[in-house]
């Protein structure tokens, strides 16, 4: 019996190998006719989560995102946007797992103007569009109140240190390299990084890689002492939302009437979002002066020339991460990985049929991609580096405190400590 | 006094003037992205056709266990006494002892119907989407067990942590009202 067996499986085998290809899907056994009066199970297929429970979360974006506005500006009630940021990091946070979110829609629309085959979901592009254009008007009430992100970061506050200003502006051009490696990726459709290394997804959904594990519980431990890590100096999103802020019609004051120059409000910012009057006599000390702003002017250029240098150098290194990219780069560099039998990737292809051409055609198309998206990524980040440093000499008359308009992400925690009645 | 004020209607309009180029902005880009868009949402979803059974859907899903279960699509079942996708090649016996089971979590079960025929049922709660059985079934059967994302457990995240990994890219984007590609129907689709 069992020999026969044997004898059944080794020619299911030889037919197999010679009939891949031409009969894979073919029906080898008839179906049978059963004469006992046996009915067929039907495969369960459970539907996905309604289409009308997707356009919900929009609603619930609206609605939240038009509350923190108001919360902010009008009622001017920090009490308020704490209890909004609560439900937002329940609802966006665990019970809709982290996805969908304004930070990860970037890609989507990235990728929706790079590959002509993929068409972005009605959701997706309001989830990117809606906190952009309130920002426009009412500055960051979106990380105040409608991101589930920033309300993980900002419930977990403890004694929030005051970086120096250096630091600030160093670590502050971390996000503007993320955007445009993020950008980068989907353009060429190798990977959605924002997605896969959100740091909090993981404790969102209560499951996660160890080291996501790890990561998330970092920065939380880190977000109690520097204020909103993630937000301040990772967060791509917030680049294009402090864009957004610097120029907004309306935007939270921390006063309701007059300043009174009472300096209470002044340590009242855990991210030193807060801009103090200018002292004139100090101003003169330090030099500042059009010879230096004009010597940082023209030197932006510079900047963006090593910039889109550094991109034309790393492209390669970057392209890696495409996964015909690296095959390719594998199979011409280690010929022998062909008789590895473990490389999974190495024998689907094999496998597949695809000739050694195509995948290098394939993967040349790719690099070429690389090689304008890391040029046009170096100039930019190079621009940022110099605009930067530009912004350091730039001489800003201002009389009151103010919050920073680009940095300030409408907490309204500086608005409680200030004494001026309306 | 007039200096000053000169200065802050300089500033406002730089301001407003900024303010308008950006929603000009924001408008061209999401006017471009609308030309694009489309009403229906997109879910992830795997062609059997082209899986290849690797494994690496039981271990890339950020989901555990996988949201990747085998499905059985009845209608291509042999009904096989010597199930391809049950028994390991080299099985002592043909019974439900558990040396002689593929499935390294016993999900699938046998059950008599007829002389010769036995039914396969797929445990789905037992199911870890390692595709072995899909393997067994592919290689020696009629391929009626194939792997398919289960959408009451997929969390359907802005990208497939397996796709990115997927060797033979068969985990595609496919519109939430045709949700499965079940091998049987799936397959008349394709002829037509």
């Amino acid at each position: 019996m069992i020999k026969k067996m044997k004898l059944i499986f080794f020619l299911f085998t030889v037919f197999y190998l010679f009939s891949t290809g031409i009969s894979a899907q073919q029906q080898r056994f008839p179906k049978p006719e059963f004469e006992s009066g046996y009915e067929q199970p039907s495969t369960i297929t459970p539907e996905p989560r309604a289409l009308a429970l997707e356009y919900f979360d929009v609603l619930v974006l609206l609605v939240v995102l038009s509350l923190a506005t108001w919360l902010a500006l009008k009622k001017r009630s920090r009490q308020g946007i704490l209890w909004l940021s609560v439900f937002t990091l329940i609802y966006f946070g665990f019970y809709r797992n982290g996805c969908i979110c304004s930070i990860g829609a970037i890609q989507n629309v990235t990728l929706s103007f790079a590959d002509p085959g993929y068409a972005i979901s009605l959701t997706a592009l309001l989830f990117f569009i809606l906190p952009l254009a309130f920002t426009l008007f009412f500055g960051r009430t979106f990380c105040a109140g409608a991101c589930p992100l920033g309300a993980i970061q900002d419930l977990v506050i403890f004694k929030p240190l005051s970086l120096p200003k250096w630091l600030n502006k160093t670590l502050g051009i971390i996000p503007y390299i993320y955007l445009s490696l993020a950008v980068l990726f989907a353009a060429t459709g190798t990977d959605f990084i924002i997605c896969r290394y959100d740091p909090f997804v993981g404790i969102f959904r209560m499951d996660a890689k160890f080291h996501m594990v790890v990561l998330g519980i970092s920065f939380l431990l880190m977000g109690m002492f520097v204020a909103r890590p993630y937000c301040r100096f990772f967060c791509p999103y917030g680049v294009l939302l402090s864009w957004m802020s610097r120029f907004s019609r309306w935007h939270l004051t921390i006063t309701p009437a007059r300043c009174i120059q009472c300096k209470l409000c002044t340590n009242s910012c855990p991210f030193d979002a807060i801009d103090f009057p200018t002292n004139e006599k100090e101003v003169v000390k330090s030099g500042l002066g059009p010879k230096k702003f004009l010597t940082y002017a023209l030197l932006i250029p510079l900047w963006m020339i090593m910039g889109i240098f550094a991109g034309e150098r790393s492209h390669t290194w970057l392209s890696k991460a495409n996964q015909d990219v690296y095959l390719a780069e594998l199979l011409i560099s280690n010929p022998e990985m062909k008789n590895d039998p473990d490389n999974i990737d190495v024998q689907t292809f094999l496998a597949s049929g695809k000739t050694m051409e195509t995948l290098v055609q394939e993967a040349e198309v790719i690099r070429r991609k690389f090689y304008f998206g890391s040029m046009i990524a170096g100039g930019f980040i190079g621009l940022v580096v110099g605009m930067t440093l530009l912004n350091t000499v730039v001489f800003r008359k201002r009389q009151d405190f103010e919050p920073h308009k680009g940095n300030c992400v409408s907490c309204g925690r500086c608005m409680d400590y200030c004494p001026v009645e309306k | 006094m007039e200096d000053n004020s000169r200065s802050k209607n300089r500033r406002e309009f730089i301001q407003s003037g900024m303010r308008l180029s950006l929603a000009l902005a924001l408008g061209s880009v999401s006017g471009l992205a609308l030309s694009k868009v489309v009403k229906d949402e997109y879910v992830w979803q795997i062609d059997p056709f082209e899986c290849t059974q690797c494994g690496r859907c039981a271990t890339e899903c950020v989901m555990t266990p996988s949201a990747v279960k085998c499905v059985h699509a009845y209608d291509l079942c042999g009904y096989c006494d010597l199930c391809g996708g049950y028994f390991k090649p080299d099985a002592n016996q043909l019974s439900t002892a558990a040396e002689n089971q593929l499935c390294p979590t016993a999900a699938i079960e046998r059950r008599f119907i007829e002389e010769p025929y036995f039914e396969y049922i797929i445990n789905e709660d037992l199911c870890i989407g390692c595709a072995k059985c899909v393997e067994g079934c592919t290689a020696f059967g009629n391929g009626s067990l194939h792997l398919q994302i289960i959408h009451d457990i997929c969390l359907n995240c802005n990208e497939c942590a397996i796709a990115r990994v997927c060797p033979s890219n068969a985990i595609k984007r496919v519109k939430a009202e045709n949700s499965y590609l079940i091998k049987g129907d799936f397959s008349k689709e394709q002829e037509s």
